[in-house]
């Protein structure tokens, strides 16, 4: 079976963690790749608990279900880790990418994270807040994605960003969303 | 070589949809097929297509609509789910009984009670007797790929027959995945100018659709329905013939995966065949000789031809997205009756499925496969209908 790069997603309703997925494959299209970006269905209230996935793979990817065993779990919301199961399924060497201002080695404590497992932290809440002045993580935390994983270049992903955020905002938000991307790339920590 | 795009299921369908540029078409929302038409009609707002789109109170006055449409004789398309299909049910009849070509796309949903808007093939499953071709679709390319053939198929000189074209509601329909889209004059040279035949509005020369038939021509013009559903088969290989030249992409009336050599099987439709097609790939590399048929033509069901495909096998199981109550499902009532034609049967099972969108995981094929192997060995099937991935 063909290698396929898998990452999951936890988020909250209304945080953009989904559109993060559908940017992320936009961007991995590139280079004849094959991409899947697709959230878990369910009551869809800002707020609550959501999972979403990406595949990316160079053969075309046929499984059709939720990821099982990622090889990156992005957390947009730190709270989730008390809350939700956030480390299933993962592999020994899967990266973690959580959204918090608090230290990587706090958050690989709290994660439980084994010694083959890389943890990354990113404050991405408040880089949303300096950059478009609202507390939506998505553009960060895929900046932060590219440094922590490569699995996608940064000229890409700002091109896709732009595209994404293009089609329904303004100029100022498009701006604030590329710089927020840029902050998540430089920013990233690890421990 | 068209254009590569990240789309959903619905985006690629509602894009097949903006480069056929239908005369009419007459839709009423629903979950989750709502999303393509409503992309669908930004097209029209956007002056990308020239539809005439009427929006009506129910699918049952949508389907009324297109019906009304087709007999003017306009190239007429709509789209819907679930309940909306099910409301459509009576009108179904009549598209098909007048011999209207009218191209829907169904993003295949559960149906209520409980309500559930997830994807099963409950609602197709339900109109397969309405004398419509289904097409399934296992991926956003097929179901795009499919849109474009139908017209071809359905509006075909020997058939003039409404198509559906079936993709799983949320797990295609709003998954994005990667999307070869073919240039939009390549398009309408695929699907040609509408032919008309026997237009309403021709007010020369007037004739009437739908008229009482009794006792004595119902019968026959029954038979001429079935008739024509006989020719369906040889139109969906040429039309796929025509669309491979121009695409690559190889189309049949089914799908076989390592089948040939194949000594137990999985019979699958749609887009739990993708998934079913990687653990077969992992069987394989443990030695054991899995394969998959996957239909693509529902309706006309293929006999001949998946019995040919199946005659060798030892064992086989059929994996229903939909039951039909007291009886066994649907896809495994077809293949018993092709199954029925040859001298040796192989023993098979059948398995209901992701029901309301319960996900069909890698476990669950495998578990089957196992079964397939421990039923090849002995030829003893323990029970022959069974749900799978219930949760305990």
């Amino acid at each position: 079976m063909a290698k396929t790069f898998e990452i999951r997603w936890h988020g909250r309703g209304g945080q953009g963690t989904v559109t993060a997925a559908k940017v992320l494959a936009d961007a991995c299209l590139s280079g004849g790749r094959y991409v899947q970006a697709f959230p878990e269905y369910g009551p869809e209230r800002a707020g609550a608990p959501l999972r979403a996935y990406n595949r990316i793979s160079d053969h075309v990817i046929r499984m059709y279900c939720p990821v099982l065993h990622p090889h990156v779990i992005s957390i947009a919301d730190a709270t989730l880790i008390d809350g939700v199961n956030v480390t299933d399924g993962a592999q020994d060497d899967t990266i973690f990418l959580v959204n918090t201002s608090k230290d990587p080695e706090k958050i690989r404590e709290k994660l439980n994270a084994k010694p083959g497992q890389k943890v990354f932290t990113i404050d991405a809440s408040k880089i949303a807040m300096d950059c478009i002045g609202r507390p939506l993580p998505n553009a960060s935390m895929l900046g932060a994605i590219s440094k922590a994983t490569g699995i996608i270049d940064m000229d890409t992903l700002l091109e896709n960003v732009k595209k994404s955020f293009g089609k329904k905002f303004a100029q100022k938000i498009i701006d604030g969303n590329l710089e927020a991307t840029k902050r998540g790339y430089e920013e990233v920590k690890e421990g | 070589m068209g254009k590569i795009f990240a789309v959903t299921g619905n985006e690629a369908v509602a894009e097949a949809l903006r480069q056929i540029n239908p005369d009419v078409c007459a839709a009423y929302p629903i979950t989750p097929a709502t999303d393509l038409m409503q992309r669908f009609s930004g097209f029209i707002s956007d002056g990308k297509v020239d539809t005439e789109m009427v929006l009506v109170e129910s699918e049952h006055s949508a389907m009324s609509a297109c019906i009304g449409a087709a007999a003017a004789g306009g190239r007429v398309a709509t789209a819907t789910s679930s309940q909306g299909l099910a409301l459509m049910w009576e009108m179904l009849f009549i598209a098909a009984g007048d011999r209207l070509p009218i191209v829907m796309p169904v993003v295949n949903r559960a149906l209520s009670a409980p309500l559930n808007i997830h994807g099963d093939h409950s609602d197709s499953m339900g109109a397969r007797d309405s004398g419509w071709i289904q097409l399934y679709s296992e991926t956003a390319q097929e179901a795009y790929d499919n849109a474009i053939q139908a017209f071809r198929i359905a509006e075909h000189l020997d058939i003039r027959l409404p198509a559906m074209v079936c993709m799983d509601g949320f797990i295609v329909s709003h998954s994005i995945e990667r999307v070869e889209y073919l240039e939009d004059a390549d398009v309408k040279n695929f699907v040609g100018k509408y032919k008309q035949v026997n237009p309403l509005l021709d007010l020369d020369n007037p004739k009437s659709y739908g008229p009482l038939i009794l006792t004595d021509l119902y019968h026959e013009y029954k038979r001429a329905q079935h008739e024509v559903m006989t020719k369906v088969k040889n139109v969906v290989l040429e039309v796929a013939a025509d669309f491979e030249k121009m695409t690559g992409r190889k189309y049949g009336l089914f799908e076989t995966y390592r089948l040939e050599d194949a000594e137990i099987a999985i019979v699958i439709l749609s887009s739990a065949a993708g998934t079913t097609k990687d653990i077969i790939d992992e069987y394989r590399d443990k030695g054991i000789k899995a394969g998959l048929l996957k239909p693509r033509m529902f309706r006309p069901f293929p006999f001949e031809e998946v019995a040919d495909a199946l005659k060798h096998l030892k064992a086989i199981a059929v994996l229903d997205r939909a039951d039909s109550f007291g009886g066994y499902g649907p896809l495994f009532s077809e293949i018993c009756g092709a199954v029925m034609s040859m001298n040796k049967k192989p023993p098979m099972i059948n398995k209901i499925y992701g029901l309301g969108g319960r996900d069909y995981m890698p476990n669950q094929a495998e578990k089957v496969l196992d079964e397939l192997v421990e039923i090849a060995n002995t030829g003893k099937v323990n029970i022959i209908k069974e749900y799978i991935g219930v949760r305990e």
